[in-house]
């Protein structure tokens, strides 16, 4: 059966026609084309499709459409600046080279901005278990974890 | 004179649209009129095919047809290696079908493909395909494959061995053997492990009436080889009439590299369905089933020395798993690639290896980072540090007085180093690592009740594949060299084509610094282009650590062409001798005068040639070049790693781990560091975390999740400490050697000597890896029962 799903994305309003069974994930990229949310895994530990709903982390791929009626979602092609300039998170993973194919690192992005709000002085161990349910098969996670510390300050300074 | 680039930490070009989400992967390309493929995979290891039901499917909505492998009747997909066995008999090549022939040999076997309007339509369709199946009896242990009276998984190879091949002086080891004052011994196994880029494998084909032409998006290494290959040896297709896509890719470690039955069967399906595109991504079921595994060696190691403690001999027995069916480079990884390296860094005499490649009912295995020289470097380092054991030797200390010191040397194992020095990095790590505090620490560590261990492991590898005429000697069915194009714009502006090919590497910042610092311009001004046969005239991929020195060379090459071009140019400009004409930081001068034109102004006069010598020179400024190296590439380096482990539970903590490698020149530290530390990460995996298990008697995949294969993730792994000697490689005009594959070869061993180490108050001399909790407290448990 189809269902109606309305929310905001990126601060527009969407509105979708979906199967019940449809996945958040699934309406970003195939119906809203927000293509930057991937998907790694199918039992929710690769965190690649992870997203911002009402500004906590979440991942999409293991949510139903239906459950992000009426909420607030953030993806990765709505945290930079208006004029396309990066967000300090964004800005911390390129100069510390946290990312290599880059195929995780959208879901690293919103998990960091998430894990260090309010926390400028996170520790390299609370990072490295912040990052649990987030898989990176390239960097080896040394420079995520810098690129993550150097966002909590910048992102803290910013404010 | 503006500040070189090479060897400069340049922030890389490819990161803002990674970071925003504007990556374009396999699976974010989708095409007008674009249908979905689902497989039908099969769920035993073994049986063969009665019946294939479709009727029930295909009444479902939104199918547009299914396909079995009697509608596909096409080549097998090849293996690009021949390997000689020791009769001098070829190796055994069973066919390798797109869709299973009658039979299926592992669990995840394409059966039937269904293409439907939608995704889920696909896969709602996949469910009702009705297959029957006779199961037959699976063989999954290599020790069992080739017992007598084992199922046969292949006609064509009845006793399941592919082939048994060897290499050295097996005579010359037998009496070194004899003369030796100790012998060491150690059974290893280099447990299989399950790649997983975190990009799961994608394709998406279409066929085009109007010119009968194919173009295929594929999250592919190598898009031009994918291409010859699916033409030449499955479809039966002119290459001219193939466009292959190696878009962004999520990761390859190897596991891309090889021409995959989905990436045909799609292919070939949108003709079958008029032509509209068919798409189909794997989701990570898919990939633990269907993408090649990696490693799965079981050996024998013997290792003769004198009463000096001098390498006299190594002899070592390898029995490899191919898997159901042979990938696209299987055969040469355990052999080539394997017993080549297993001089190591030491001036051992005389070696020799046997290796019995088997066919199992196993998904196939090939390269995974490394490809063969983890698994050597886990041979040699593994049982050089059990020798010194054995002897009382400081493990440093006895690979000191068995390294190579002098360069070219020539191996027993065919190759021939060309530069490095062992000692250096040796002494680097120890240095940095703090050995000498290593003794304060494992105090700490035991007043808290754990043991704490150090381990080496001084690797060696060869990269930079390959040399095309060796390799054809050994059997390759490639070359191995790359191309490169630099096309000058009239504006003067840089676009670089490379046949290498970028999934994490950094190449669109690496080459770019090369190309911008040779031809002295902002490095804005280069784009590097990569990944499309239409674009790039050709390419052999990226594996192997080839792609600066062997793509980056090639494109060197075609900049020396330019700038050679250039200067004609110039001379022309300035009513001066061409012998006379130096380029230095983007301008073009006559030696001894002040007269000078800018790069952009010769690149302007060869695109408006107005006054220009067209009786002498073609107008433009745009030059290929293909380089086939010479030699290998030797990275090599010391890894130390220290280990804390908790003896009540078993647990292995990574506390410390140093890496200080060899790289030859650097061109980009930043990006060289990454590498490092995501092959160390790797490396750590293979260790402590990661291992591929079927069920033995039923062939199920037991580890077919994340949540039953162990990934490593942040908090398993530490920071690492890392530092670099250089000695630059010889036969390259960059220096360079390779840095992609380095961890993961030298980690595994550094980590399970350090492991060791711990535990050898147990008298534990050897762990199976992985060393998860459970195979450490229970080797401590079986220590101490044996002890009491």
């Amino acid at each position: 059966m189809t269902i109606n799903v309305s929310m905001q994305v990126n601060g527009k309003a969407a509105s979708v026609n979906v199967e019940e069974r449809t996945l958040l994930v699934t309406v970003l990229r195939e119906e809203l084309r927000l293509t930057g949310t991937h998907v790694g895994c199918d039992t929710a530990q690769c965190g690649a499709c992870t997203v911002h709903m009402n500004g906590k982390a979440v991942k999409s791929c293991s949510m139903l459409a239906m459950q992000a009626e009426g909420a607030q979602i953030l993806t990765i092609e709505g945290v930079a600046h208006a004029d396309g300039s990066l967000h300090p998170m964004q800005a911390a993973f390129k100069e510390h080279h946290g990312l290599q194919c880059g195929f995780c690192t959208p879901g690293m992005v919103m998990n960091a901005i998430d894990l260090v709000q309010g926390r400028p002085n996170i520790t390299e161990e609370e990072i490295r278990h912040g990052l649990e349910g987030n898989l990176c098969r390239c960097t080896g996670y040394h420079n995520i974890v810098k690129s993550i510390a150097a966002g909590a300050k910048a992102m803290a300074s910013a404010k | 004179m503006n500040a070189p680039l090479i060897g400069a930490r340049v922030a890389r070009k490819e990161d803002y649209r990674f970071l925003t989400g504007a990556g374009q992967y396999t699976d974010d390309v989708n095409l007008p009129h674009q249908t979905y493929a689902a497989f039908v995979r099969s769920p035993h290891a073994h049986a063969k095919l009665k019946r294939i039901q479709t009727s029930k499917a295909k009444q479902h909505p939104g199918v547009l047809a299914i396909f079995t492998g009697e509608d596909m009747q096409v080549g097998s997909l090849p293996c690009g290696w021949l390997i000689t066995d020791v009769h001098g008999q070829p190796m055994k090549e069973p066919p390798h079908p797109p869709l299973a022939q009658g039979k299926v040999r592992h669990v995840g076997d394409q059966v039937a493909v269904v293409i439907a309007e939608t995704l889920s339509a696909a896969r709602d369709a996949a469910e009702l395909v009705e297959v029957e199946y006779e199961v037959l009896p699976a063989v999954i242990d290599m020790a069992k494959a080739t017992a007598a009276g084992a199922p046969a998984i292949h006609d064509a190879a009845p006793d399941n061995t592919c082939y048994v091949w060897a290499l050295g002086d097996q005579s010359a080891c037998d009496e070194a053997f004899k003369k030796a004052a100790h012998v060491t011994r150690l059974n290893l196994v280099n447990n299989r492990l399950i790649p997983n880029a975190i990009e799961p494998r994608a394709v998406n084909g279409s066929y085009s009436r109007g010119d009968d032409s194919y173009t295929l998006y594929v999250s592919s290494q190598n898009p031009h080889v994918e291409r010859l290959l699916m033409t030449a040896f499955v479809l039966g297709l002119p290459e001219h009439k193939v466009r292959v896509v190696a878009p962004d890719v999520g990761g390859g470690f190897g596991s891309k590299i090889y021409l995959y039955a989905e990436d045909v069967v799609v292919t070939w399906a949108s003709k079958q369905i008029g032509g509209r595109p068919v798409k189909w991504t794997g989701d990570r079921s898919e990939s633990f089933l269907s993408d090649a595994h990696g490693r799965d060696h079981i050996t024998q190691a013997e290792l003769a020395l004198d009463k000096d403690g001098k390498f006299l001999a190594l002899r070592v027995h390898t029995t490899a798993n191919m898997g159901a069916y042979l990938s696209t480079f299987a055969s040469c990884i355990p052999t080539i690639l394997y017993a080549t390296l297993l001089a190591g860094q030491y001036a051992t005499p005389a070696i020799y290896c046997e290796v019995k490649a088997v066919f199992t009912n196993t998904a196939p295995v090939d390269a995974y980072r490394g490809a063969g020289r983890p698994e050597a470097a886990y041979v040699v380092e593994r049982i050089v540090e059990t020798a010194a054991r054995e002897l009382k030797i400081d493990p440093a200390e006895l690979r000191r007085r068995n390294f190579v010191r002098n360069f070219p040397y020539q191996t027993p194992v065919a190759l021939t180093y060309d530069t490095g020095d062992f000692q250096a990095t040796l002494d680097g790590a120890i240095q940095l690592s703090d050995v000498a505090g290593f003794a304060q620490r494992r105090k700490a560590s035991e007043a808290a009740g754990k043991l704490r261990g150090l381990g080496y492991a001084a690797y060696i590898e060869a990269c930079g594949l390959a040399p095309s005429n060796i390799a054809g000697a050994l059997g390759a069915r490639a070359g191995l060299f790359e191309a490169g194009e630099v096309r000058v714009h009239p504006t003067g502006s840089v676009t670089v084509f490379t046949g290498s090919h970028s999934h994490g590497q950094g190449h669109e910042t690496t080459f770019a610094q090369v190309v911008a610092d040779r031809l002295g311009m902002p490095i804005e001004n280069v784009d590097i282009v990569h990944g499309d046969t239409s674009k790039v005239v050709f390419g052999m991929g990226t594996y192997g650590s080839r792609s600066l020195s062997v793509g980056g060379t090639a494109i060197v090459k075609a900049l020396d062409k330019i700038i050679a071009k250039g200067k004609k140019i110039a001379a022309h400009l300035m009513e001066a001798a061409e012998a006379d004409i130096d380029y230095d930081s983007g301008v073009f001068k006559v030696s001894g005068t002040d007269k000078q034109k800018t790069f952009g102004e010769v690149a302007f006069a060869a695109y408006v040639p107005h006054n220009y010598p067209l009786d002498k020179l073609e107008p433009g400024l745009n030059e290929n070049a293909f380089y086939d190296p010479t030699n290998f590439t030797y990275p090599s380096g010391t890894y130390i790693c220290e280990v804390e482990v908790d003896p009540d539970t078993g647990t292995v903590r990574v506390d410390r781990f140093t890496a200080v490698d060899d790289f030859g020149k650097i061109v980009n530290p930043m990006i060289v560091e990454g590498q490092v530390h995501g092959g160390v990460t790797q490396g750590i995996g293979q260790a402590l975390l990661e291992g591929c298990h079927y069920d033995t008697e039923t062939g199920q995949l037991i580890t077919g999740s994340f949540m039953d294969y162990a990934m490593p993730r942040a908090e398993d792994v530490p920071s690492y400490a890392l530092a670099t000697r250089e000695t630059p490689c010889t036969h390259n005009p960059l220096g360079v050697k390779g840095c992609g594959e380095a961890g993961a070869i030298g980690a595994p061993a550094a980590l399970m000597n350090a492991i060791t180490d711990a535990l050898s108050i147990y008298g534990i001399q050897d762990l199976p890896m992985p060393a998860s909790p459970q195979t450490v407290w229970k080797a401590i448990r079986a220590a101490q029962q044996k002890a009491a």
